[in-house]
């Protein structure tokens, strides 16, 4: 028999219906591997065994009774930037290094109304902010494939974490790339969705207009799995969306046939590595095998992706993290002298060097004088680059491209030069800017390491983006491989 | 120099929700500190802003009965500083585009003439907690109980002359928030307060002089007097060849004047942007047409009314629909009375106000009825007691809570009518002031007064006024 680690969502969903395994025996296998493999990965912030081992009982108590949910007793490690009642909740800072939440958010609520079974909380950048995970005030993750390379970031420890086969899936969130990327660098499938689609209560604000929360999985029918129980309408967040929740799985096999796939022409540039090149057009070629067409798409507006995000996102956490004062909760400095000195003292020391860059960015876009300049037509660029997408929808069903220009890079080799660092989300944050639903799946390794494919659809299209990487996923085992070590 | 003064009104208004403008936590004055705070007030982690429909419709009310445009779109913004009670590190508001736009109010000026003030706009806005600096050992408490209450500021164009016009206007929008029933208009418990931007001009001068921010003016004498004291101040500045400087300046009650709290360049860069975490606040017409639907008659409505239908003064009118509970009451007293409207408004504006406002009685807790009042009138109007005794009835009611009929009754103030009665009085004062009669029969006429004075006296006030002058003519001329 596979080891209960090797399963996927699907199939431990079948195995414990049918009763051939208990929740506790899954959450055990899995705290296992956590507390074998999640030290030297760092993946893991806090590690919920007695919690977890309990939500398992309350599961195995309603499988028994006979429930029918398909998540039942399935375990889930949560990014440490959804807020979990009674749990600490730090978002990768020592901000809140000790802020225990006292509730749940959304995504959470619903995942453990459905079952879930939490065995932990995933190392992440600071506030999310950082595509390598070096940013955490926890120190770096390591990537699995390579302990000396990063995961990618900012949902790095969900990625390493799913990747290792500690966990089934992870949720994680995506202001710029923050599931994508470190899923691509990992070697699993990740998944933004539409802006709106999940609510963003209880997840802690980035950047409220960009972040999004998501899933990191092992595949595309597992990510369909869980977003079922995790999308939908919440009355507390006024920007997700009143729609129904579709049934993501019934719609897995469709065929291919007809399905008009536009190649993103700007992100065959110079940047690309060719080997992660050359694994996009493999990719190609699977689909085009089973009944897709291929044109090439251009979106004239998309190398202005970064310097935009770049402006509205610093100026929105710039605003967002201001409740971060010492005065009501997490960090406070030692004894204040004055008011003043209480909140430059509690935020510089309780902010890392990143999440200080991107609040004076911030700040410094919204002063008066600046504002126009900067931040109002940065907004004017990222309406250009949603139109480019809706001209290429007209066009084609879904674009297609890579996740990241080049694999995992060494731990240390981009953390000197901010921008350098910045241009790693330089495929990714188009989606962010439009909103969009986008999915990276592994389709290759490039000297040893993985490299993801990226599928952009249009608004609310995730059952066409799961069909089409389910449709990848049945002809290649990219997604099924393991980092060596962690078989 | 002739200077002209110029001022502008900020008015905040907490709008009557039962709940928080973003929170559904409750707004009641008076709970212990941060009872009312829930983790969306106190800015917990990853919590979110869901717009309270109810302070939308209150603000559309108010939009509507200034005739003012109430917007299809309007958006929340982000206004961004550091403070303790300020949770969030940010206010939201409303900047570019506010719910309202445009309008405008009437005032009646002192010399009866009316006139017009403009209303910039009106902007939705969540309120915030207060800073406790009493009993705390040289601590400062925070409470965030009024962090989130809903506002709306009403910003007046600077139409305003005059501190007395300023609190005309002040008085006028008090009025009509009241009536629309969207503000308990408070102003101890801070719930209708307002700065006043204040600069002066040469009389003449199209240029608009540099404004002080008046803040801290909570009741409308304050406001007078703060306006009073910074016109003088700026123009003896000016006068003596100083310059006004653009600053917020902090009324203090106790010493009658304003002092300098923050200049222009200590000022906050708000950084104001769009709130990424709102939706664009969006209205249709039929919305705003069925809230316009239940607009109540408004105060310049129903003083007009009055005088047409009661055929009162303007200045009547104007007293009596100052608020509307004081309105319901008279039109309750006029019903029952079935007409009188006279003598009900000189009633209610007279002695009924002025028991009110000996004992610091609203008008919805007096100790008289309106239908007792009517009661009382009626005993005048049919001559059972004279307006003089009504007077006593009516004290005598408000301290006893009885009827106008059972203190006339047990107290045996119905009136004399009866000639005879009366002229036996009359013969039995001539009998006693035999000087006084040849005086008067010599010419005195004044003292024909002396007379119904020592009548009435005699008659404990009850002689029938009328006919006391009539019978009172005869005897006297003999």
């Amino acid at each position: 028999m596979t080891a209960l680690h090797e399963l996927s969502v699907a199939e431990l969903s079948q195995a414990l219906r049918t009763r051939t395994v208990s929740s506790v025996e899954v959450a055990s296998a899995f705290l296992s591997r956590i507390e074998q493999h999640g030290p030297g990965l760092n993946a893991f912030i806090s590690i919920l065994r007695e919690a977890a081992l309990a939500e398992a009982e309350r599961a195995d108590a309603r499988l028994r009774a006979g429930e029918a949910g398909a998540l039942i007793g399935i375990p889930i490690v949560h990014k440490d930037i959804f807020c979990t009642r009674g749990e600490k909740t730090t978002c990768g800072s020592r901000m809140l290094a000790n802020f225990v939440s006292p509730y749940d958010a959304t995504v959470v609520q619903r995942l453990r109304a459905a079952g879930v079974v939490m065995l932990g909380k995933t190392n992440m950048d600071e506030f999310a902010m950082g595509s390598s995970n070096e940013t955490s005030y926890f120190g770096p993750v390591r990537n699995p494939w390579d302990l000396q390379r990063v995961p990618g970031g900012s949902s790095g420890g969900s990625a390493a974490a799913v990747a290792a086969r500690l966990s089934p899936a992870a949720t994680a969130t995506d202001t710029g790339g923050s599931i994508r990327q470190p899923a691509a660098l990992c070697g699993v499938t990740g998944l933004k969705p539409t802006y709106g689609r999940v609510s963003r209560f209880g997840m802690i604000a980035f950047a409220s207009s960009l972040d999004q929360g998501g899933l990191i999985t092992r595949s595309a029918e597992d990510s369909a799995l869980l977003l079922a129980a995790m999308a939908g309408f919440d009355e507390r967040d006024s920007t997700s969306v009143e729609l129904p929740v579709p049934d993501y799985a019934a719609t897995l096999e469709q065929p291919l046939t007809g399905l008009k796939i536009g190649l993103l022409k700007e992100f065959f540039d110079n940047g690309l590595d060719v080997g992660n090149a050359q694994r996009i057009r493999d990719a190609l070629e699977v689909l085009r095998e089973q009944g897709a067409t291929l044109r090439e798409v251009s979106l004239p507006n998309l190398p202005l992706s970064v310097p935009t995000y770049y402006v509205v996102a610093p100026a929105e956490c710039s605003s967002n993290l201001a409740r971060f004062d010492g005065v009501r909760y997490g960090y406070r400095c030692e004894n204040p002298r004055d008011l003043l000195d209480l909140y430059q003292r509690s935020r510089g020391e309780g902010f890392g060097p990143e999440v200080k860059r991107r609040i004076m960015t911030g700040t410094y876009v919204l002063s008066a004088g600046y504002y126009d300049a900067y931040y109002l037509k940065a907004q004017r660029v990222r309406a250009l680059i949603s139109a480019d997408f809706e001209r290429a929808f007209h066009e084609v069903d879904v674009v297609i491209g890579p996740t990241t220009p080049t694999p995992a890079f060494e731990l240390g080799a981009k953390t000197a030069d901010p921008v350098t660092m910045y241009l790693n989300d330089i495929y990714t944050i188009g989606a962010n800017l439009a909103g969009l639903p986008a999915i990276s799946v592994p389709c290759g390794l490039v000297q040893g390491l993985p490299v993801g494919l990226q599928i952009i659809g249009p608004h609310f299209s995730e059952p066409r983006l799961f069909n089409v990487a389910h449709c990848y996923q049945r002809e290649t085992d990219w997604h099924r491989r393991a980092p060596p070590g962690y078989v | 120099m002739d200077w002209e003064t110029v001022i502008g009104l900020e008015i905040h208004a907490q709008l009557a929700t039962r709940s928080k403008i973003f929170s559904g936590a409750a707004t009641a004055y008076g709970a212990p500190p941060n009872a009312q705070a829930d983790l969306i007030d106190l800015a917990y982690p990853g919590v979110l802003p869901v717009l309270n429909a109810e302070a939308v419709r209150m603000a559309v009310k108010f939009g509507l009965a200034i005739n003012a445009r109430v917007m299809r779109r309007s958006i929340f913004a982000r206004k961004n500083y550091f403070y303790p009670d300020l949770p969030k590190g940010y206010q939201i508001s409303q900047y570019e585009l506010p719910i309202v736009c445009g309008g405008a109010v009437d005032i009646v000026l002192d010399d009866g003439a009316t006139k017009r003030i403009g209303v910039t706009r009106a902007h939705l806005e969540e309120d915030a907690g207060k800073s406790l600096h009493e009993g705390l050992a040289g601590l400062t408490g925070v409470d965030l109980n009024r962090a989130g209450t809903p506002l709306i500021e009403i910003v007046s164009e600077p139409q305003l002359r005059s501190a007395r016009e300023a609190v005309a206007y002040l008085k006028k929008v008090h009025t009509l928030v009241r009536y629309l029933g969207i503000c308990d208009g408070n102003m101890q418990e801070g719930s209708f307060r307002c700065d006043a931007n204040v600069s002066v001009r040469p009389r003449g001068a199209e240029k608009l002089g540099t404004r002080a921010e008046l803040k801290n003016l909570n009741s409308f004498r304050f406001v007078e007097k703060a306006i009073n004291y910074e016109v003088a101040r700026q123009i003896e500045l000016l006068s003596s060849g100083g310059q006004v400087v653009q600053e917020t300046r902090l009324y203090d009650s106790d010493r009658g004047e304003t002092r300098s709290m923050r200049s222009k360049e200590e000022a906050n860069d708000y950084r104001y942007f769009p709130d990424p975490d709102l939706l664009p606040l969006e209205l249709d017409q039929v919305y705003i047409d069925a809230v316009g639907a239940t607009l109540p008659e408004l105060p310049d409505q129903k003083a007009q009314r009055f005088i047409t239908d009661y055929g009162l003064s303007a200045y009547d009118a104007g007293v009596l629909t100052a608020s509307a509970e004081y309105a319901d009451f008279y039109e309750v007293v006029v019903q029952d009375l079935g007409g009188h409207a006279k003598l009900a408004a000189n009633t209610v504006n007279g002695e009924l106000a002025g028991l009110l406002n000996r004992d610091g009685v609203e008008i919805g807790d007096s100790r008289v009825s309106a239908h007792n009042l009517a009661g009382l009138l009626k005993r005048v109007a049919d001559s059972t007691i004279s307006g003089k005794i009504a007077k006593d009835v009516l004290e005598a009611m408000w301290e006893e809570g009885a009827e106008a009929d059972v203190i006339i009754e047990a107290r045996g103030l119905r009136q004399i009518t009866d000639e005879s009665t009366i002229e036996h009085a009359i013969e039995a004062v001539m009998a006693a002031n035999p000087k006084q009669l040849a005086d008067y029969r010599a010419g005195k006429d004044k003292l024909f007064g002396f007379f119904v004075g020592q009548v009435m006296k005699a008659t404990a006030g009850k002689a029938n006024p009328a006919r006391l002058n009539e019978l009172l003519q005869k005897k006297l001329g003999g």
